[in-house]
Formats: C-alpha cells, sequence, structure tokens
C-alpha cells in the first residue's frame, strides 16, 4: 500500500505508522517547508535577467524550477536564502534583500 | 517420497538452501560455517541452483548486502558462525528493524577470547536483543526442517522478520548423521515464491528505506517491531503444523521428553539434548522420574508456555552454554527464572553452564545434575544457584 | 565534441526533491542534483547513502527528499549495501521478475568520513567485485555530521575540532589521503575527480560517464561545507575555481587505466588565493607561518605534478 504522507504526523499513533518506518512514496520532503529557515531573501528582477540559467544547478535547495529552458520565479516554500543564486548571477538579476 | 540419506549439518543446511534456491547470498567464510558457502558455490558452479553468490569482504558486509538486495526485492540469506556474528551485531539490529526477512544459518561457535574454533552458544546468545527470532536445532535433521521453515515464518505478512537458524559447531555441522530430505519439488511448494509488495526494484513505485527519526517516531517503531515479534510465535507453530503435513515431524516452540510426570525436568538448548534425551532414558530405568525439555525457539522467548511446562516438576536444571558475565548466570537461566517468577511457578531451579568453547558434555554429568537436583529437595541439601560442569578446580584443601 | 547544453539539462525533472533539511548553502545537494541530472529521464535509478549529514537531512521521517527508491542502512556500508541491491536487479532480471524494458542505474553517496574512512573497506570490496553501480564521494573534507572532526581527507593544517589549532597545535598534521588514485589502482573501468563549475559540464560529463560505464565507477567530488570550511556562504563557486585554479583540487578522469587531465589552469593561482577565503586556515596567515603555506604549496606542487605525469603516459 503506498503511503500517503499527509497521514504521518508526529501524533499518530504506532499502528498507523509504516512498517520499518520505510516510505512507500518519493520526494515527500516537498510538503515540509525550509522556506521559514529563510534570514534574506532573493528575488528575481526579471528586467535584467537573460535566462543563461547558470544559478539552477547551483541553488542545494532545488528552488529555481526550469520549464521549456526558462527558469520561473524562485520556490519560497523551501528557499532558505543561502545567497549562492545571487552571487553567480552574471547579469545582478537576482537581488539578496534582508528577511523573508 | 522421503529421501533417505547421511550428511553433516552443514551438507543438509546446503541441500535445504539448494533446494529453497533463495535469489542472493552474500557470504564470508569462518570456521565452522565456511562450508555451507562452498557448498552453495558448488551447486551454482555445476548448475544445480542459481542464486546469485556475492563473495564479500567481511561478515559485515554480508549482512548489509543482503539488507540491500532483500530490500530490492530478492529472497537473500548469508551463512555465518561466531566473531562473523559479532562483526555483523549493527546489522542484525537494522536487518530486523528495516524488516527484512532475511534468513541467516548460523553455525554456533564460541566467542572469542581466547579465539577458539568449537561449539557454545554464546555468538547467538550474543544477538539475542537484535530483534531476530532465533531457532536452535539438536542435529542435521532439525537444522535442515527448521531452514525449510524459515522463509515461510519471516515473509509472513504478520511477521516481516529476519530469521536465525542455529546449529552446533562440529558436534552438528560436521558429525554425518541420518537423515530424511524430502523431494526439490515438495520443498519448492511448501516454500513458495517471494512475492513482496513493496521494494526498492518495482519500477514506478519507489520506496525508501532507513530513515533517520525523531524519537516521536522511533519508539512508536520499536513497538511495532516487537508486536511483530510477538505474533511470530503464533505463525511458526502455523508453519510448523504446515511442515508436519509435508514431513511428518512435530515441531513446536520447544520439545517435551519424557516430561508428563517428571520431577525433575533439564532444561536444555541445542546438540546437548541428545545426550539429556540418553541420560533421562537411563535413570528412567532406575525409576527416577525425570525429563528434557529442549528450547528450540529463543526468540521470540516462550516464557508463558515455559512456565506452564514446568508448573508441575519440583526443580529444574537450567542448561546454559553460555556465560552471560553478568555475575548472575547464563542468558537462559535469567530468562526461564524470570519467566517462572512472571508467571507464578515457584519451583526450585538451578543454573548450569556447561560446554564452553567445545568443552565435553557427558551422560554422566546428565545424572550427576539430576542427582543434585533430587538431593536438593529431598534431603534439603543446598545447591548453589549459578554453577559450573565439567570445570577444572583446585582440590580443597583437607581438614 | 561535446554538445552539452545547460539549457536542455537543466529541463529534465527534477530528482531531488525540495524540503531536505540540508544547511542553506550546502555543497552537498548542489552535486547530488548533477549527478543525478546525468540520468536518462527513462531510466530508473535506486540511491544507496552512507550515514551522514545528506543521509539524515534528505530522509528525515516521513520526508524522502529522493523521487527515486533510496536506501539508507549505516555508516560504513554504502558500498556493500548497494552491492545487494545490484545483485538483486542481476538475480531478479535473470528469473524474469522485472519487466525487460526497465532499465535500473545504481548510485550511492557517502561522505569522505563514510567512504575514506570507516566505509573504505565496503568500498573496496564493492569496487573489486566489479557491481555494475556508481560510488559517489561528496568530500567536503571532515566529519561534519557530527561536528567538523577531522577525516582521511582533511587538507593539512585544517583546523578541526579534534585537530584544533592552538598554541601547541598548527591543525591537522597529516596530508590528505589521494582516494581518487587509490580507487583508480582498483582497476574499475572510471574514476574521475570533479567538483562544481561554472556551468557543471565537467561534473556532468563525468556523471554520465560513471553511471553508464558497464562496472564499478567512481566520482570524487569536492563539496564545500560553509559550516566547516568557514567561508562567506554565497560564495560556494569562488571557492570550487581557486580550488581548481591553485591546483588544489585538479580535475581528471581515469577512464579505462588511461590518466586524462580535464583542466589545466592557464596560470596556477597561488595557493594562498584559495586558503584566504576559509576561517579554518586562518591561523596560517599570522604572521611567523608562512613556512606553513610554503610546505601546503610544496604539497599541491608534488602532487600537481604527479598527476602531469601520469596524464602524460
Amino acid at each position: 500500500m503506498r503511503t500517503d504522507v499527509h497521514k504521518i504526523n508526529e501524533q499518530t499513533p504506532h499502528e498507523e505508522l509504516t512498517e520499518g518506518l520505510m516510505m512507500f512514496a518519493g520526494g515527500t520532503s516537498k510538503y515540509f517547508q525550509t522556506g521559514e529557515w529563510r534570514t534574506s531573501t532573493p528575488v528575481l528582477h526579471e528586467d535584467l535577467c537573460k535566462q543563461c540559467l547558470l544559478c539552477a544547478p547551483v541553488c542545494p535547495d532545488s528552488c529555481i524550477p526550469v520549464k521549456e529552458g526558462k527558469r520561473e520565479d524562485f520556490d519560497y516554500d523551501h528557499c532558505k536564502g543561502c545567497g549562492i543564486c545571487a552571487a553567480v548571477c552574471p547579469f545582478d538579476a537576482i537581488e539578496m534583500k534582508e528577511g523573508r | 517420497m522421503a529421501i533417505k540419506d547421511r550428511m553433516s549439518g552443514n551438507e543438509a543446511v546446503a541441500y535445504a538452501i539448494r533446494q529453497v534456491n533463495p535469489d542472493v547470498m552474500p557470504a564470508f567464510p569462518i570456521t565452522p560455517s565456511t562450508e555451507i558457502p562452498q557448498m552453495v558455490s558448488t551447486y551454482i558452479a555445476n548448475g544445480e541452483m542459481d542464486t546469485e553468490f556475492i563473495p564479500v569482504e567481511s561478515e559485515h558486509s554480508s549482512m548489509s548486502a543482503a539488507i540491500g538486495s532483500e530490500a530490492a526485492g530478492a529472497r537473500s540469506l548469508t551463512a555465518t558462525s561466531s566473531a562473523g556474528l559479532a562483526l555483523m551485531w549493527e546489522e542484525l539490529l537494522l536487518a530486523a528493524s528495516n524488516r527484512m526477512p532475511l534468513v541467516l544459518t548460523l553455525v554456533n561457535r564460541t566467542l572469542s577470547g581466547p579465539i577458539n574454533i568449537n561449539c557454545d552458544h554464546s555468538d547467538g546468545m550474543g544477538a539475542r536483543d537484535t530483534g531476530w527470532i532465533q531457532i536452535y536445532a539438536e542435529n542435521n535433521q532439525e537444522a535442515y526442517d527448521n531452514f525449510i521453515q524459515a522463509y515461510p515464518i519471516a515473509e509472513h505478512a504478520d511477521v516481516h522478520l529476519p530469521v536465525m537458524v542455529c546449529q552446533d559447531g562440529f558436534i552438528t555441522s560436521h558429525a554425518v548423521e541420518n537423515i530424511e530430505l524430502m523431494e526439490d519439488g515438495v520443498v519448492k511448494d511448501f516454500v513458495g515464491e517471494y512475492e513482496p509488495e513493496e521494494y526498492l526494484l518495482n519500477p514506478g513505485k519507489p520506496i525508501a528505506v532507513g530513515p533517520y527519526s525523531v524519537s516521536n517516531y522511533a519508539m512508536e517503531a520499536k513497538k511495532n517491531q516487537e508486536i511483530a515479534l510477538e505474533r511470530s510465535k503464533e505463525v511458526i507453530l502455523q508453519v510448523a503444523e504446515a511442515f508436519e503435513k509435508i514431513s511428518g515431524r512435530k515441531y513446536g516452540l520447544f520439545e517435551e521428553y519424557r516430561t508428563e510426570d517428571a520431577d525433575y525436568i533439564m532444561l536444555i538448548m541445542g546438540s546437548a539434548a541428545g545426550t539429556a534425551k540418553q541420560a533421562v532414558d537411563d535413570l528412567r530405568l532406575q525409576g527416577k522420574k525425570v525429563g528434557v525439555v529442549k528450547l528450540r525457539v529463543f526468540r521470540p522467548f516462550p516464557a508463558k508456555e515455559l512456565a506452564k511446562a514446568l508448573s508441575r516438576c519440583k526443580a529444574v536444571a537450567i542448561m546454559d552454554r553460555c556465560e552471560s558475565y553478568n555475575g548472575n548466570g547464563g542468558p537462559l537461566g535469567s530468562e526461564v527464572t524470570s519467566g517462572l517468577y512472571r508467571n507464578k511457578v515457584m519451583i526450585e531451579t538451578v543454573n548450569y553452564i556447561y560446554g564452553l568453547a567445545g568443552r565435553d558434555f557427558t551422560v554422566n554429568e546428565v545424572y550427576d545434575v539430576f542427582a543434585q537436583l533430587e538431593n536438593m529437595i529431598e534431603n534439603g541439601q543446598q545447591a548453589e544457584q549459578y554453577q559450573y560442569i565439567g570445570l577444572r578446580k583446585q582440590e580443597a584443601p583437607s581438614e | 565534441m561535446s554538445n552539452y547544453s545547460l539549457k536542455e539539462i537543466m529541463n529534465k525533472p527534477e530528482r531531488l526533491a525540495p524540503g531536505h533539511r540540508m544547511c542553506a548553502g550546502c555543497g552537498a545537494t548542489i552535486a547530488v542534483r548533477a549527478v543525478l541530472r546525468a540520468l536518462d529521464e527513462k531510466d530508473r535509478a535506486v540511491i544507496g547513502n552512507a550515514t551522514g549529514c545528506l543521509e539524515v537531512s534528505s530522509f528525515t521521517y516521513p520526508y524522502t527528499a529522493w523521487e527515486d527508491s533510496y536506501i539508507h542502512n549505516a555508516f560504513e556500508n554504502a558500498g556493500a549495501t548497494l552491492s545487494g541491491v545490484e545483485t538483486a536487479y542481476k538475480a531478479l532480471k535473470k528469473k524474469g521478475r522485472l519487466p525487460e524494458d526497465e532499465t535500473f542505474k545504481f548510485i550511492t553517496f557517502g561522505g569522505d568520513g563514510g567512504t575514506y574512512d570507516i566505509g573504505f573497506q565496503s568500498l573496496s570490496g564493492a569496487m573489486e567485485r566489479g557491481h555494475d553501480m556508481v560510488y559517489v564521494c561528496y568530500d567536503n573534507g571532515a566529519y561534519m555530521n557530527t561536528g567538523i572532526q577531522r577525516s582521511s581527507a582533511t587538507p593539512m593544517y585544517a583546523d578541526t575540532t579534534t585537530t584544533p589549532v592552538g598554541s601547541q597545535s598548527n591543525g591537522k598534521m597529516q596530508n590528505r589521503k589521494d582516494l581518487a588514485s587509490i580507487i583508480a589502482d582498483h582497476d574499475v573501468p572510471y574514476v574521475a575527480q570533479t567538483t562544481f563549475t561554472r556551468d557543471f559540464k565537467d561534473l556532468h560529463e563525468k556523471a554520465r560517464k560513471a553511471i553508464y560505464t558497464e562496472g564499478a565507477c567512481f566520482l570524487n567530488i569536492m563539496t564545500p561545507c560553509p559550516r566547516g570550511w568557514r567561508y562567506n556562504t554565497p560564495d560556494i563557486m569562488k571557492i570550487c575555481r581557486l580550488a581548481v585554479e591553485t591546483c588544489y583540487w585538479p580535475l581528471f578522469e581515469v577512464d579505462h587505466g588511461k590518466w586524462k587531465l580535464s583542466y589545466e589552469p592557464k596560470k596556477k593561482l597561488p595557493i594562498e588565493e584559495f586558503l584566504r577565503e576559509q576561517g579554518r586556515f586562518k591561523h596560517l596567515f599570522k604572521p611567523g607561518n608562512e613556512d606553513l603555506i610554503a610546505q601546503f604549496q610544496a604539497e599541491v606542487d608534488r602532487r600537481w605534478e604527479d598527476l602531469l605525469f601520469k596524464c602524460s603516459r
């Protein structure tokens, strides 16, 4: 039986946890939000972005989605605000702003 | 049709492995279990089975690889003894906590030091709290039969736990005795195909094994594992019943030998049960009311059932082929007495340590044990509650 | 001729989901994402993982960041565990219990602790037996998960919590072990050393070769750790560039026994450029410690010359 991650939380009775704490599902961490860790936030200036995509592979948190060869806006539910993307952007199209 | 043959315990288990033809076997040689992977490799080399054998570089890796292959959806096993089992210790816990129904055939040998290759149960007993089901054999026939029952127990939906099938090093593993084998087809039908529901190699249905878990889940997971071990007791009996139908041989959690009216019982495990039974037969001829309880399933520990079986006797000799170094006796000594107490069976017990590192255990020594029990009850002669058998001692100084 | 296109590669569906608990700016997951992008979309994978930062943070029950099947077993046995998985694949294929058109690839990740040190035997065994798998070491040069203790991958003079700099100590006393060479000496079909470069071409092509070369392959990827190395977190790409340009971390591959240099700096930068950015080497820049930097430079030079020699044969 496939696991529904939404049915498991720290109040779940032992009978309803998965056998051996295995997860019979992939990629369930996307339902855990790490965005609240941020102390500074990347902001994309679309007018400056040349879609070179150099920012996409350097994100440790898979937070720069690429669709049809173009990057989209940040996944703020998960972005931890490390600032690597802003540092690699050759066009200053990503600005780190204080706070969340 | 049963096939009558003569085989050593290792040959019998290797023969059973060939008949079951599991998918993957990683193994590393260690005396006295080495013959098992050798024989399996030979069967494979001659095309008599098609298990994938992995000649790993250590026992830690053999259990690690077995966990990997089992999680991947392949019926897996390994074999080891002594220090090999000790090296696996961390992985034994993971096999059980990850709920992997794999099988380990253990040929019991003492743990170092000193290094010694002969039999006692310190290896198996050292792994007694790792979450494995442990089944001990008296002889080659039982080693063969227990192996064939192992996967149906391990893979049962109520269980999903690993099973350790144990036989005594050299005494059973290397001594050639008569045996009744079953036909290949009968064994294959009994064990069946392995059809796990969830596994790593299930296309399009990924799973994740071996998480980090915060306390809020870890305690619940451990309880679930314990429940599975408790439930396995019933499954072990069901599988034994099914096995009796195809073999005519009856198995339970333990065997009771001439205990119906026994005043004195020896509780023992493994090959030495044969010695104890011989002594009981001799003593019965002299009118002594003595019997043997041979423990087959050590994990899950059948405390309640044992307490009931012992409740009618006056005294029991609890025989440990293992020293616990707890200053208070052996593992069976601790667990049996706690089982008796909790079930309010207040009989006398004496815990004997015997046969360490291959020390002989003789019929005469069994006579002495029963004499001591009788003397304790009939004549009020106190017996040391925890003592060694067959140990050389300095003569007591003369008065 | 390479036809690498970052645009095309980045278009592939992500195989490492967000929501894992690695530190902000961690190098390890940058490496994981890059390796997984080298998989063909149609191919499935089983990922192995040694205990370490990556494991405790990427599968924290009930949240797995892995879109593919994943197994963590223990610290020292990622090689052996994946050996078992890969062998199971062979067994199930042989017995017809897996559809013929399904292909699985086997990739395991371990930190330098789980790879260079405690997992070294298990790795060596798996490589020697030739399982069709890739072992990826994400090398951040110390036991970061337990709090920055030295490993055999830690460079000389690094300040770690078990080689702390003090009045009687200049940090770690020994040079780092050259693991890529050691695994190459197992005569496996493919070994490569890499790190992050601007467009990730080097890492991508090496990961692809490792995944699609039959047999046991090994990748050693330098993945800076902002906590342990104490550099300015956003500067990870600069740190990697300096590691390569100073020849501290040369990019090379050993393809079926043939050593090939992947990149030769036009002008080799002095090692200070790499060291200066990192707090773990701060003490080397105190007056009077010039000889320590000179020794560090001498070791980098010696290893670089040795690599050039191997690649010239």
